[in-house]
């Protein structure tokens, strides 16, 4: 167990000291100091106030990232996350903004909401993949595109406050639909955090999707479909599985899981509780990033998550000391680039040695002509 | 006639489209619907994304699918706007060809070499494209008269227009020639003033950089049909382990497709930049994507992407010109009436859930423009990427993208 988690670790710890080493290079050439720039990310860190912020913003990534994963672990690339989301978090704004419930009620009410029409949008994907063949990156691609002009258009022209004649944004949600701060219960257990940071309610659905996606994938049978026939079409077909019906369903979980990136935002950030200019709109691309560095593992896309935000909160001070704040992008960027490519290689090396073992083993004793097992022609 | 036989619907759809676009100037009482200037615009509007297609072109018949086509316009947008800034509008070209390379030798490394998932890796691009951008700029703009973390200080002249003599009016030696096209123009007769008008837009007062554009395209249909070096870069895409036994080496060629693949999309980008003269952060806006829309739409050969750009810039150009609102509507008229003509069609060849489809969409395209005096300009934004998913589902069949582009290939694979 813990050789095999030491051996996963090599592609990642590799393409972490790629990455410091890029943006050391970077560092250096703009004539910083690499070693006072990394001194002075570690102190921006190194408080109970900056760990808030960043589970803070790691929570929504987090969200994007199983998003994604589920689509990649059926071979799927749902690039259109960030369509999905936003025009679930625009129509969930504006209907809970609408309506008065009971607290629990009225933020379930909205999280619905989310999740059907994150799942309607991407299902439009779906369908034509399985019906027109259509490659799922061209259609998700465009979707997102078609969701930002509909966004745009609608809060606009119908779904706008109307007491806000600047900006075109919802209302604000009511108080009912909002997510308390999680302070009071950091208290409880003896955590006082300074500064005016607030852990963000929505903490608790992360994790509690976090568990869900685990439980789906490695307990069910759901999961263990969607596992087979991503690793293996041919077997999966062999096996009975339904390859359309597995695509149409992982991309509709997949939208739906993606319909509450912006819940967080939504639901629980003060700065929001309302769709607008500002809210953030691209975080569907950052889910694909820690889909594929966590290896759409729950808890890897957790890791991949926690030093993405890391990263970000980190180099926030670094401009009034004259570092350039951008090293942060130069940072995950190549970070990603070369886990990617050292997750190849390692997968390489590894497809070899099997095939070397099996090779051997063959060798050794040849099985009987009638023993071999037909080949699945696809 | 002399005119083959794949090539005569084309022409008719062609025919058509002018009729229509003369009539919808006609009954919405705009001429600024067929003008030479909204052409002109359009020109414009439509080469990045043309340069974006092309280089989407180049890989994807080498065999590499390059998603990362907005990251290398970004770089070359970075790199024209310095290169531009100190060296002048022709070297932000030079520039923009750099940087879009830089990010196609990356992309090559990754996928050719390393063989990670040609997606992957171009999106991988995409997200540290504007950072690379950002931190250069920070580095060489910031405190520069006129600079900052989003734009260039601006390049120091722009290139020069070139208009085409007698056709438009343009100078020869100094005599100004008459101007034919604009005096047609002027009479507002039916479809002739609208071809005028396109003829006026496409010769009269073009960049020079527009006008490479139009070499390149003309270049890489010769390059890539009429020469060996075409043929083997296609071959790499379509069938490697052919193009492999017959002594071509198919690694060679995906970085030769990607380098190709890169510089033209950092040219697109320079085009940007010496469209605004300088460098601003973010204005790529999406072409990348746009570009490889086009590509798309025009089923992996270079005059269908330049059309399909054509038609992209068109709807983009629009939005730039004088009251932009009521160009969309005239333009919402047109698309009913295409949609007419296309349910006709349908009828005749007998496939019926085509026309029921295009009778509906036109049903609603003639109650908007009843209905909407100011449509939202959000409806021109979204044609291009509706077009393109119209045109993937329902000519799905019929698109023939390269066999190999997209899956990885090792030296002595049998693929």
């Amino acid at each position: 167990m813990i050789a095999r988690l030491g051996r996963g670790l090599i592609a990642p710890a590799s393409a972490a000291v790629v990455a410091l080493t890029v943006s050391s290079i970077a560092l250096a050439i703009s004539g910083n100091n690499p070693i006072t720039a990394f001194v002075e990310m570690w102190k921006t860190i190194d408080s109970s106030e900056s760990v808030v912020l960043i589970i803070n913003r790691a929570v929504p990534y987090y969200v994007a990232g199983v998003a994604v994963a589920i689509g990649f672990r059926m071979n799927l690339f749902n690039i259109g996350a960030n369509g999905q989301y936003t025009l679930a978090a625009l129509l969930a704004a504006s209907a809970g903004a609408a309506v008065s419930l009971p607290a629990p009620l009225h933020v379930a009410f909205i999280l619905v909401i989310a999740v059907a029409v994150g799942s309607l949008w991407a299902a439009i994907a779906g369908i034509l993949k399985v019906t027109r063949g259509v490659n799922e990156v061209i259609s998700t691609i465009m979707l997102n595109y078609i969701a930002t002009g509909i966004t745009a258009f609608l809060v606009a022209e119908y779904l706008r406050n109307p007491d806000t004649i600047l900006v075109a944004e919802t209302r604000k949600l009511p108080e009912s639909a909002r997510l308390p701060s999680l302070n009071p219960l950091l208290e409880l257990v003896g955590i006082n955090i300074g500064g005016n940071a607030k852990l963000f309610g929505f903490l608790p659905f992360a994790i509690a999707l976090g568990i869900g996606y685990h439980l789906l994938l490695n307990r069910s049978r759901f999961g263990y479909e969607l596992r087979v026939s991503g690793s293996n079409p041919a077997a999966a077909r062999a096996a009975g599985i339904n390859p359309k019906a597995m695509v149409l369903k992982a991309i509709i979980l997949s939208g739906a899981v993606a319909g509450l990136v912006g819940m967080s935002a939504l639901l629980a950030d003060p700065q929001f509780h309302k769709y607008g200019d500002q809210f953030p709109k691209t975080l569907g691309f950052t889910g694909i990033a820690l889909a594929l560095l966590g290896r759409n593992h729950p808890g890897g896309v957790a890791v991949a998550a926690l030093v993405w935000a890391t990263i970000e909160r980190a180099t926030q001070r670094l401009s009034p000391l004259g570092i350039p704040q951008e090293i942060g992008v130069i940072l995950q960027g190549s970070f990603l680039l070369a886990a990617v490519v050292a997750y190849e290689v390692v997968r390489r090396r590894n497809a070899e040695a099997t095939a070397r073992e099996a090779a051997r083993i063959t060798a050794s004793s040849p099985p009987p002509p009638s023993a071999r097992t037909p080949e699945v022609t696809p | 006639m002399s005119v083959p036989r794949s090539s005569r619907g084309w022409l008719w759809a062609a025919l058509a489209g002018v009729v229509i676009m003369s009539l919808a100037r006609l009954f919405a009482d705009n001429a600024d619907l067929t003008s030479a200037g909204t052409f002109g615009v359009a020109i414009r509007t439509a080469a990045p994304i043309a340069l974006a297609g092309l280089a989407g072109l180049y890989a994807e018949r080498s065999g590499t699918v390059n998603i990362g086509l907005e990251g290398m316009m970004i770089m070359g947008t970075i790199f024209a706007g310095w290169w531009g800034w100190q060296m002048g509008p022709w070297m932000a070209l030079v520039g923009g060809i750099v940087g879009g390379l830089l990010g196609g030798l990356l992309h090559a490394l990754a996928t050719v070499t390393f063989g990670v998932n040609h997606i992957v890796s171009g999106f991988a691009i995409n997200l540290i494209a504007p950072g690379v951008a950002r931190f250069m700029a920070n580095q060489l703009f910031v405190g520069q008269p006129g600079g900052s973390v989003t734009n260039s200080p601006g390049n120091s002249s722009s290139l020069g227009r070139f208009t085409m003599p007698f056709t438009s009016g343009g100078d020869l030696f100094g005599w100004t020639t008459p101007n034919v096209l604009g005096w047609f123009e002027r009479q507002r007769w039916f479809v002739v003033a609208d071809l005028a008008g396109l003829g006026r837009g496409v010769t009269s007062n073009l960049s020079y950089d527009v006008l490479l554009v139009v070499m390149v395209f003309v270049a890489s249909v010769f390059v890539l049909w009429r020469t060996p070096f075409g043929l083997r870069l296609r071959a790499a895409g379509e069938r490697p382990s052919a193009a492999d036994s017959l002594g071509v080496s198919v690694i060679r060629m995906r970085y030769y497709g990607m380098a190709i693949s890169g510089g033209l999309a950092g040219m697109g980008g320079a085009v940007l930049v010496l469209f605004t003269n300088r460098y601003q952060e973010g204005q790529t806006g999406g072409r990348g994507f746009l570009g490889l829309a086009t590509l798309i739409v025009g089923n992996w050969r270079p005059a269908g992407v330049a059309a399909g750009a054509g038609l992209f810039g068109y709807f983009q150009g629009i939005t730039l010109r004088v009251q932009p609102e009521r160009l969309v509507r005239a333009l919402v008229l047109a698309a009913a009436m295409a949609l007419v003509v296309a349910a006709v069609v349908a009828v005749w060849r007998r496939r019926f859930a085509v026309v029921v489809w295009a009778s509906a969409l036109a049903a609603a395209g003639f109650l908007a423009y009843a209905m909407a005096d100011r449509p939202n300009n959000q409806f021109v934004y979204i044609t291009p990427y509706l077009v393109t998913l119209v045109v993937v589902s329902v000519g799905g069949q019929r698109l023939r993208p390269p066999a190999q582009a997209g899956l990885p290939w090792r030296k002595g694979a049998q693929i």
